[in-house]
């Protein structure tokens, strides 16, 4: 492979979800690409697509969700179709991923040491006693203190900070190219959040891995992703750099997204204006709106926004919208 | 872990206390009940006779002390005389005992062998054609009389087949023992299949078995390593439950097959109107029932670790 | 699709049940009782006797279509009694609290710590065979689960604005319970009553075949099995009939309630 090879390419993915009513896209021609070491955010609000287009790279897919077209790589070698054993060793060894409710996402009823220890057993081969002196040594590298004590707490007896340190441990354990990080932080306090999330830059960082970092917070997914892709009801609406994306942000969604954001500062600018909110809501999967699916809460919505689909749209400085409207 | 068990062994007493009250209000309080039935049956007995009777056995006595006098025996562990057999109960029960517990074991060691499997083989394959009969046997095994079973067991393969004694205790063998803890078994084991199924499809859709895939985990690892105790706890309470109540259930069976257990006991005595045997009987049955639930809420405790110390 | 299987063919046979239960003397082609001719005895299936004809020369088919009447009246009063006593418990204590409710969960625990099969077969004892009787002793000793729920339900809903407002604009406790509680009771208790159906036959033909149940010349589908014990080498349809009678009644409530509960009672699907 060579140094110029993405990691990952994702390329026009489909992913419909079936019902007894019929199928519906539930993702479309979703198309994004991470080098090596890169950091890459998905931002958009929960039912846009951004989870399921990351269980779909994992495999986990589950009916009445299917993929529906598309290619994923990594490093080249297409994966959506790999038969089952091939891609259990791609899990876990050069993808993991870390979910958003620490206390369910590990097992209630093992040592949390033992959950790391699985990860030695299933890709180095080690015996369990290897293993569970290895998974000490993970919780040490995440922070934990007293790890030889905490490897034998149940997930119980553990915070939501101190779980999500654990799940870190489990999915970097192996040194994965890549992490996929769905919403790593939303169930935990204010106050661990920033811990959370500069421990997974720090350790991504040393170990040169990539970063999917999946998130509706705009602010969070920029503070550690160098690029940003916005989702919209199943469709990528716009991708630009973090720095770009707050001053210049293309699609009226994003400007949405950006405008609700409290900043630094903010007041003191503009007073008692208070925060933007994008008026009306998501619709639901099943009752997408024709052309643009953005265009029944958008202030520029025109004709066209109504019958035409806009096309993703390259704006010269590698930053993509897709609007008929954009600036 | 030891405050726990301690706590909930002298739960157990109240409970006990309130289940003999109950014991003593039924057969000795209700007017017209049992102890008078000597004479309401028309048995032939001697009016003086029974009169005597009454008084030996402080039938006469004004309730409070009758109930004080109940108590005293029970506690320690007296459960009276019978009436028909002039035997301690206690002494006519023990000797009931362990051919009780042996079927009900028996059964319900059928019930898991055979009832956890089906409901994991159902689980694993939703929908499928495997699941759906298996879902079948299950409720058809719920719906059938234990009696009737044992009935057309007894006929199939003791009187037809000759393979195994049609009724009777023997040497206490398992060659007696199959067909009534086959009769006894089936519905705990359909009941436990189904618990078991429903168990193992709600853990298979935890966001910690998500975990264990993304791991790049093989399937048979999720069930083994994630799968399989979670579930269990799941079902150890159905397991329990049952097993306390086959004690109960069992009396029908003990009954069809002639095995001499406390059940075929209780209903002999209910026919000699021998209220302290059937009151003893019941008393055990139901000790029974509740050191069962005290021991699967322990063992609960023990498998897991997320249960508090209350 | 398996919910419908569940509830078409539950449905059918509980009301294939139902029917003989009504209809049951107009099935059947003689008197279930007088009709003894010791010249017929022990007879097999034949175009006369669909079903065979017992110890005494009776029709076993005609014995079987009347024992629906009393498994079913069975049945029926005893889960009317149970959900009588259940909800009564569960909503008053659920709704009031305090130490009614300690009172009640006492007497919840202390049903639940008995197993319920004895406890039926004690106040049988007490008082004695008959269709009465098994009514109250089958309606005296299944009431928990429905106490549970409908306890449950009233603390759920109690806290909730309507039933807040409607005590607000003065309703009295009685109208509460019985126009805002149990209404939403209801489809978990229909669910409980119909698997508890089910479960009040197989106890009242376990008791009549103990001889505790229906006195013998009764045609319970339990009695007619025991005396079908005494000849299974000579005559073993006697055996067959009745039991399957009780076996398909039984099927029936228990797929009705499956079926039930998946639609009435979605959250608590496939648990227990």
């Amino acid at each position: 492979m060579s140094a110029s090879q993405p990691l990952l390419q994702v390329e026009d993915l489909h992913i419909a979800l079936s019902t007894d009513a019929g199928s519906f896209p539930a993702v479309e021609g979703v198309s994004f690409e991470i080098a090596r070491g890169e950091t890459v955010g998905l931002v958009g609000e929960s039912g846009c697509g951004k989870s399921i287009t990351a269980l779909s790279i994992m495999g986990l897919l589950k009916p009445p969700l299917g993929l529906a077209g598309g290619r994923i790589r990594l490093t080249g070698q297409e994966i959506q179709n790999l038969p089952a054993a091939e891609l259990r060793s791609l899990r876990g060894k050069r993808i993991a991923m870390i979910f958003q409710e620490p206390m369910t996402a590990l097992n209630p009823l093992k040592p949390v040491g033992r959950q790391i220890a699985e990860m030695f057993v299933l890709h180095q081969g080690a015996s369990w006693r290897e293993a569970e002196q290895k998974a000490v040594e993970a919780l040490t590298q995440v922070k934990v203190p007293a790890p030889g004590r905490r490897a034998k707490d149940y997930p119980h007896q553990l915070s939501g900070g101190m779980r999500q340190r654990v799940m870190i441990a489990i999915a970097l354990a192996c040194e994965p190219d890549l992490l996929i990080a769905d919403e790593p932080t939303t169930a935990l306090d204010v106050t661990v959040q920033a811990e959370i999330v500069d421990l997974m830059k720090e350790l991504c960082a040393a170990r040169g891995t990539a970063i999917l970092m999946i998130s509706h917070d705009l602010g969070l997914v920029t503070d550690i992703c160098r690029r940003v892709c916005v989702m919209y009801a199943g469709r990528i609406v716009e991708q630009q750099d973090s720095e770009q994306i707050f001053n210049h942000p293309q699609h009226p969604y994003t400007q949405g997204l950006v405008a609700s954001l409290p900043r630094l500062g903010m007041r003191a600018q503009h007073g008692r204006r208070k925060l933007m909110e994008i008026a009306g809501v998501v619709p639901g999967i099943t009752a997408y709106p024709g052309g643009c699916r953005f265009n029944p809460r958008c202030s520029r919505a025109t004709e066209i926004c109504v019958k035409v689909v806009p096309e993703l749209e390259a704006l010269g400085d590698g930053s993509l919208v897709r609007c008929h409207h954009h600036g | 872990m030891l405050g726990f068990v301690i706590r909930r062994v002298l739960q157990m007493v109240p409970m006990l206390a309130a289940i003999a009250l109950l014991i003593f209000v039924l057969f000795s309080v209700i007017p017209g009940s049992f102890a008078t039935g000597q004479q309401d049956e028309g048995l032939g007995l001697d009016m003086a006779v029974v009169a005597r009777m009454r008084a030996e056995l402080g039938l006469d006595d004004p309730l409070h002390v009758r109930f004080g006098a109940y108590v005293k025996q029970l506690a320690t562990l007296d459960l009276g005389v019978s009436f028909r057999s002039r035997q301690p109960v206690a002494d006519m029960i023990a000797a009931r005992l362990w051919p009780s517990l042996k079927l009900t074991i028996a059964a319900m060691g059928f019930a898991i062998v055979i009832g956890l499997p089906l409901g994991f083989v159902a689980a694993l394959r939703p929908g499928s054609l495997v699941d759906l009969g298996l879902m079948v046997i299950a409720v058809s095994g719920l719906s059938l009389p234990k009696f009737w079973l044992g009935i057309l067991l007894m006929y199939l393969f003791a009187l037809t087949l000759g393979w195994f004694p049609s009724f009777g205790y023997g040497q206490g063998g398992l060659w007696h023992l199959t067909l009534p803890a086959l009769a006894l078994g089936v519905s705990p084991m359909a009941l436990l299949a189904r618990t078991t199924r429903a168990a193992v499809l709600d853990i298979m859709n935890a966001d910690f078995v998500r975990t264990a895939r993304s791991k790049g985990m093989n399937e048979y690892r999720v069930v083994v390593w994630h799968v399989l105790r979670n579930a269990l706890v799941l079902v150890l309470t159905t397991i329990g439950l049952q097993f306390g109540s086959l004690l109960g259930q069992g009396v029908v069976v003990e009954k069809l097959f002639a095995w001499p257990g406390v059940g075929s006991l209780l209903v002999d005595s209910v026919f000699q109107r021998d209220i302290p045997a059937v009151q003893g009987c019941i008393l055990v049955i139901t000790m029974f029932f509740l050191v069962i639930n005290t021991s699967v809420d322990i063992a609960y405790k023990l498998i897991d670790p997320r249960i508090r110390y209350t | 699709m398996k919910l419908r299987a569940n509830l078409a063919i539950g449905g059918g046979l509980t009301l294939l049940s139902l029917f003989v239960g009504v209809f049951g003397p107009w099935l059947a082609h003689t008197d279930p009782i007088m009709d003894a001719n010791l010249m017929n005895a022990e007879l097999p299936p034949s175009g006369e006797f669909w079903f065979g004809t017992d110890q005494q020369g009776r029709d076993i088919f005609s014995r079987v279509m009347y024992g629906a009447q009393i498994s079913l009246t069975v049945g029926i009063g005893s889960q009317l009694i149970n959900t009588a006593i259940g909800t009564t418990l569960g909503v008053t204590a659920g709704y009031w609290g305090g130490w009614w409710d300690d009172f009640v969960n006492g007497l919840t625990n202390l049903m639940l710590a008995i197993p319920s099969l004895i406890f039926a077969l004690a106040i049988m004892a007490i008082l004695g065979p008959g269709l009465t009787s098994l009514m109250i002793a089958l309606g005296l000793t299944n009431w928990s689960y429905t106490c549970r729920i409908s306890r449950a339900q009233a603390l759920a809903i109690k806290s909730q604005g309507y039933v807040q407002a409607a005590r607000v604009l003065g309703y009295g406790d009685m109208r509460i319970m019985f126009t805002q509680i149990l209404p939403n009771t209801l489809g978990p208790i229909i669910v409980i009553a119909t698997l508890g159906m089910g479960g009040s036959i197989l106890a009242e033909a376990a008791l009549s075949f103990l001889g505790l149940g229906v006195r013998p010349p009764s045609p319970s589908w339990g009695s007619m099995l025991s005396d079908a014990r005494e000849t299974i080498t000579t005559a073993p349809w006697l055996s067959l009939f009745p039991g399957l009678a009780i076996f398909l009644t039984v099927l029936g409530l228990n797929l009705l309630g499956d079926g039930l509960r998946d639609v009435l009672d979605p959250q608590s699907r496939s648990r227990r």
